[in-house]
């Protein structure tokens, strides 16, 4: 809400001396955020001033254009005392007009600079001004021409043109409708401003009694249109100037004046915060009928939309049909013209909630649906249609009609029962009852008992409803700055979750891997499945689409994380980081289609069977963990030669988290986009499948711009904090020498090593201590399609030390049953 | 094996005469002296304390000296072998520690030489700050409660007293999920993991909530579709804005620095009543000449959050009792916060995902 200072103090006095800093410092202790100051000449500087044209001769030039020579009487503001010499392009004014002159030396908005030059044949000292130059508005026809009356040659410009106006920018929070007015801001600088008084409501006035002689209105729905008030103004000159006061003011408030009777409309809504609609009454056709809109009726609104209605709007209508969209904008047929002469003032109250349906459904924002869909004062309708009317006679040459329509009567506010020390429980500051009391009757409200208030709300304020609402209103004005701070003492805590600890954990080994943390986007499209290259039938194409997207191309909640990593890596490549690793933990979205999510009750606990079908609406979520690797893993230089990424980092990363966990990942081969189909690891915990890794397919790292062989992985990271070892058991290990053992091993190539290690280790007993592999070989020596994997075994007993020849027997029972498993054949 | 000892005369003793001893301890005293490396030291040593060298064999005819000569000759050639021995002793050290010294000066390396050889890792500054604010708020005795991105309406809105037909709703422009009728929304707030606790846990509650929340804001240097909050929720008996006043001034100082307060200025929040702006001191300036200060922008405080004692309204709808209980909440942009607290203007880096900026933090912030 923009409100000029000047319309403010109209209203209400404040101290002498004052400072607009005071009162808006106030004002914003008091819950009306100061969000800027704005002056309109704030970017003049310089001499501005009033001159009068003493003569002017026109000089056609060669490109088609008369200029005019004049000399301009500016007083002494020159310093010399002699007329100013000035080229103007303008026509609009005549020897002896009073004009706006800038002097060189000024600037204007925009910081043009104004100096002395020659143009046209002259030196032209100056120039005399039009509107647009000044800031004022759009006017660009040509030049002001003050009234006879303005002042003096030489004066000051700025008063006059009420360039020194300034306008206070608020932020109005969703329950202070009331300030969306003049009336209210006027009301809130009474109630915080120190030594302010003399508040004059203009919605008190003396309004003329209703009688049957107005325009017949009808109100078919009492509940959407509690209150109709409808008066008439004839013999309006549809050519009448709005006043320049209005639309200084009206400029400044932040809206477009158009013409007298809008003007006079809109003014009064800014003044009392009471929407007001205007019909040409010429156009009218019969009583005016309010009800609720018929399925599949249809209006056009004032700004040429067609819209098909609701049968829960409202809307205003005549023997012609629907000629307004009630409360939130009007209709075509009954708009207000240059040739309207009958003015039909409506100043209605509406259903806020109604209201808020109608703007939200047919994406209708507007000054007056602003105000109406948070709530307005229903008591002020006769008046602000009087005022209206008054405004219209006195600027238009109409007359008012005796007619005075007022169908209904505004609603009662509610009693609320307000507990007197309420203000102070809530806010932990001694607030006594009398303050209480003082505090809510200042911002209009009626009390009355003690101990236990009762308490009628101002018809201004229909979002006092709550007890605690009238503790805010006396908090807030005794201070929020005298809250005291009091620390509370909680219970001991149980500190972070399992859980929310290995999270971290998972996040710092990462790092500690080399990899950086990137958040990204969880919005995909469909493109970015195919460029993962999913199959039509992967259950990661099933995704949550949203209704309203920012991007089309990325409509839904995605399924994982690799589209975005891989896009990130992408980016990273683009920016010449060849070597990149990254990784996100981040929960991806897997619908269920088991909604919809039931709207509860709110007026007490819903009970666990609904809380339930909550839980039950919404998509699994489960965090997951990727991470993609590009370039080198380990850079080259004067220790030798770089080792770009492999398939095996990916495993390896996962391996190292799980590792923090406590856990051991396997892997076996799978084919799984967006993975090479020989390179991917199916990744288990005890049997479970927790992910995926290894290198990713040459086509998918083309679509995301990266390089071949990049890698990649994915895991759902709660399956395996799931599984997270807690308490592990302290290890006991054997004092006694070691045994060594080594095997080679041949085998067909297709031969999963994690299955030879696995028959070795079964057939090699308790006495393993640890194996390794130590060379993997293909070749000439092994054969065609097969390869020699050569291990190290150790074996060691924890009592005793082994006996000649019984490490070579286990040694021998895991080569043998290597070889019944996989085929094994040791190499010679 | 040779030595100088060619004048040897069995038949003869007068070898153990004390003069030639002497020589031979001279001679051997000489040789060690001169010897210039170990290897020499070593045949210096074969040459005059080995088994065939002069006192050696000097030594050997002790033996056959009458029995009133043997304990003078004894005592010479003893001397003499004893002095031999030290100053072998003594070389060897002199020499060994003269060689390793070549040997480690040899074995100079640069050691200027660039050593990284793996890409350093770093963690996302933005899940350092909400570890760091959780971490606050667990120092005070406080829990971090947790819940789904993708959220019910329910919980999102209408138990947080923003019914169907509130204006505010429009406040916050919500991504909502097909399909319509679903009434799911991302959640555009971490406040419905404040209902869920509220719904799941007995009071004294006091959790903190950090998490992703979700607006239809177009992605610009100060907007996000996705951005950062952390709730905070206390309920309990007695709890008046005053607590959180000194929640949020100690929250701030532990955040920004000691002595940074917090200053509320009333606002609107349907889940909370009387509801509050907070501001938090400039930790740059500390609002002593402000106008010139970039961090706050001349007004020295920097808008923080919002905050209120929570709404009856709200503990009805979530089973918690107002007539026992009352609370209050509050709620910051951890990206926000993060942006003031590290100078960063444009909040595009932090999703961008360039790792020259998630690395430029390391694991801690």
């Amino acid at each position: 809400m923009k409100a000029p200072l000047s319309w403010i103090l109209d209203l209400v006095d404040v101290p002498a001396g004052t400072t607009t800093e005071e009162i808006t410092d106030r004002l914003t202790l008091t819950g009306l955020k100061l969000e800027a100051i704005v002056s309109p000449g704030r970017e003049i500087t310089g001499p501005l001033v009033i001159g009068r044209v003493l003569t002017m001769e026109p000089e056609p030039q060669k490109n088609g254009k008369t200029i005019n020579w004049c000399t301009v009487d500016v007083g002494d503001a020159n310093g010399t005392g002699e007329p100013q010499g000035i080229v103007c392009g303008a026509h609009n004014f005549a020897p002896g007009d009073l004009v706006v002159t800038v002097l060189p030396g000024g600037v204007l908005p925009g910081g043009f600079e104004i100096g002395a030059r020659k143009t046209y044949g002259h030196l032209s000292a100056g120039m005399i001004c039009s509107a647009r130059e000044l800031g004022l508005g759009e006017d660009h026809d040509g030049i002001i021409v003050l009234p006879p009356d303005a002042g003096e040659p030489g004066q000051d410009a700025r008063p006059v043109l009420g360039l020194d106006e300034e306008t206070i920018e608020f932020e109005v929070n969703p329950d202070r409708a009331y300030a969306l007015s003049l009336r209210g801001i006027a009301r809130e600088v009474l109630v915080s401003v120190e030594g302010a008084s003399g508040f004059r409501d203009p919605a008190v006035r003396d309004t003329p009694a209703a009688n049957d002689q107005g325009h017949p209105v009808v109100v078919e729905d009492a509940e959407g249109c509690p209150v109709f008030v409808a008066r008439r103004v004839d013999g309006f000159d549809p050519a009448a100037p709005t006043p320049d006061f209005m639309v200084q003011r009206i400029t400044a408030a932040g809206m477009r004046p158009i013409s007298l009777a809008v003007d006079v409309t809109n003014y009064v809504m800014l003044e009392t915060g009471r929407p007001i609609h205007g019909y040409d009454a010429d156009r009218l056709r019969g009583a005016i009928v309010v009800r609720r809109a018929r399925e599949g009726e249809k209006l056009t609104t004032l700004d040429g939309t067609a819209r098909t209605l609701d049968p829960g709007d409202l809307v205003v209508t005549d023997d012609s049909g629907i000629i307004g969209l009630g409360g939130v904008m009007g209709g075509e047929t009954t708009e207000i013209s240059d040739t309207t002469t009958s003015v039909l003032v409506e100043a209605a109250h509406w259903d806020a909630v109604s209201m808020f349906r109608t703007g939200r459904r047919h994406k209708i924002t507007s000054e007056a649906g602003k105000r109406n869909e948070r709530g307005v004062d229903p008591t002020i309708c006769e008046a602000a249609a009087d005022r209206v009317v008054e405004l219209l006679v006195e600027h238009g040459g109409g007359t008012a009609h005796p007619g005075v329509t007022v169908v209904g009567t505004p609603p009662a506010m509610p009693v609320v029962e307000v507990a007197g020390d309420l203000a102070a429980r809530v806010s932990g500051m001694s607030i006594t009852e009398e303050q209480s009391v003082e505090c809510l009757r200042a911002v209009g409200c009626e009390v009355s008992g003690s101990g236990i208030l009762s308490v009628t709300p101002p018809p201004w304020r229909p979002d006092l409803t709550d007890a605690q609402d009238f503790s805010e209103e006396v908090i807030r004005l005794v201070g929020y700055d005298k809250v005291p701070s009091v620390l509370p003492t909680p219970p001991s805590g149980r500190g972070l979750t399992r859980a929310q600890q290995l999270r971290r954990r998972v996040g710092r080994t990462l790092a500690g891997e080399g990899y950086v943390e990137v958040v990204t986007f969880p919005f995909v499209g469909e493109a970015d499945l195919d460029a993962l290259g999913l199959p039509a039938d992967d259950p990661r194409r099933d995704l949550l689409r949203l209704s309203n997207p920012l991007n089309a191309e990325a409509a839904f909640m995605t399924s994982t994380l690799l589209p975005g990593l891989l896009r990130t890596a992408g980016k990273n490549v683009g920016h010449g980081t060849t070597d990149v690793a990254i990784f996100e933990t981040a929960t991806v979205t897997l619908p269920h289609h088991a909604g919809p999510a039931p709207i509860l009750p709110v007026d007490r606990r819903p009970s666990e069977a609904e809380l339930e079908a909550l839980d039950a609406a919404l998509p699994a979520q489960p965090l997951h963990l990727a991470l993609v690797g590009t370039g080198d893993a380990v850079s080259g230089g004067w220790w030798g030669e770089a080792r770009p990424v492999s398939w095996a980092d990916a495993v390896e990363a996962v391996r190292a988290v799980a590792a923090a966990l406590g856990l051991e990942v396997s892997a076996s081969a799978v084919e799984l986009a967006p993975w090479h189909p020989g390179r991917c690891a199916e990744l288990s915990v005890d049997g479970e499948v927790v992910g995926h890794a290894g290198e990713v397919h040459p086509t998918v790292c083309q679509a995301f711009g990266l390089p071949k062989r990049t890698v990649a992985a994915e895991v759902d990271l709660d399956l395996l904090i799931a599984r997270a070892v807690h308490l592990r058991s302290a290890p006991t290990f054997s004092s006694y020498p070691v045994a060594k053992e080594d095997v080679a091993l041949v085998v067909d190539a297709t031969v999963p090593a994690a299955d030879v290690e696995a028959a070795l280790r079964e057939g090699a007993g308790e006495l393993l201590e640890s194996i390794r592999l130590f060379d993997v070989y293909t070749g000439d020596q092994v054969g065609e399609g097969r390869k020699s994997l050569a291990y190290a075994l150790r074996f060691r007993a924890l009592d005793r030390t082994l006996k000649e020849g019984e490490a070579a027997a286990a040694r021998d029972a895991a080569v043998a049953l290597a070889a019944e498993r996989t085929g094994a054949v040791q190499r010679a | 094996m040779s030595g100088p000892n060619t004048d040897y005369d069995p038949v003869e003793v007068t070898p153990l005469k004390a003069d030639q001893v002497e020589a031979m301890r001279e001679a051997a005293l000489a040789a060690i002296a001169d010897a210039a490396d170990l290897d020499a030291l070593k045949q210096v040593r074969l040459d005059h304390a080995g088994d065939r060298s002069p006192l050696a064999l000097a030594n050997r005819e002790i033996g056959a000296l009458p029995p009133q000569a043997r304990k003078e000759a004894g005592q010479r050639v003893g001397q003499a072998r004893g002095a031999v021995n030290q100053a072998l002793a003594a070389r060897q050290a002199v020499l060994e520690a003269e060689h390793e010294e070549r040997m480690l000066a040899e074995e100079t390396v640069d050691v200027s030489l660039p050593t990284t050889r793996r890409r350093r890792g770093g963690r996302h500054p933005l899940t350092l700050q909400s570890e760091l604010i959780a971490d606050l708020f667990v120092a005070m005795g406080y829990e971090v409660a947790e819940g789904p991105v993708v959220e019910a309406e329910w919980l999102n809105f209408d138990a947080l007293n923003l019914g169907p037909d509130h204006p505010a709703r429009t406040m916050q422009d919500t991504f909502w999920t097909e399909p319509a009728d679903d009434h799911v929304v991302l959640r555009t707030q971490t406040s419905p993991v404040q209902a869920r606790t509220m719904l799941t846990r007995k009071p004294p509650i006091y959790v903190v909530c950090p998490g992703r929340v979700f607006r239809t804001d177009e992605y610009d240097a100060t907007h996000s579709p996705m951005f950062h909050q952390v709730e905070g929720l206390v309920v309990d008996e007695g709890i008046t804005m005053a607590h959180l006043k000194g929640t949020l001034d100690h929250f701030a100082s532990q955040l920004f620095g000691d002595g940074i307060t917090t200053r509320f200025r009333p606002s609107y929040f349907p889940f909370t009543e009387p509801s509050a702006e907070v501001d938090v001191l400039c930790f740059v300036c500390r609002n002593v000449e402000p106008q010139s200060c970039r961090t706050c922008r001349g007004e020295g405080w920097i808008e923080w959050g919002g905050c209120g004692v929570v709404n009856p309204r709200v503990l009805v709808a979530c089973g918690v009792d107002p007539e026992v209980y009352s609370g209050f909440a509050f709620g910051m942009g951890i990206d926000r916060s993060f942006m003031f607290r590290h100078d960063l203007e444009d909040l595009r880096p932090l999703f961008e995902g360039d790792v020259r900026f998630s690395s430029a933090f390391g694991t801690e912030i």
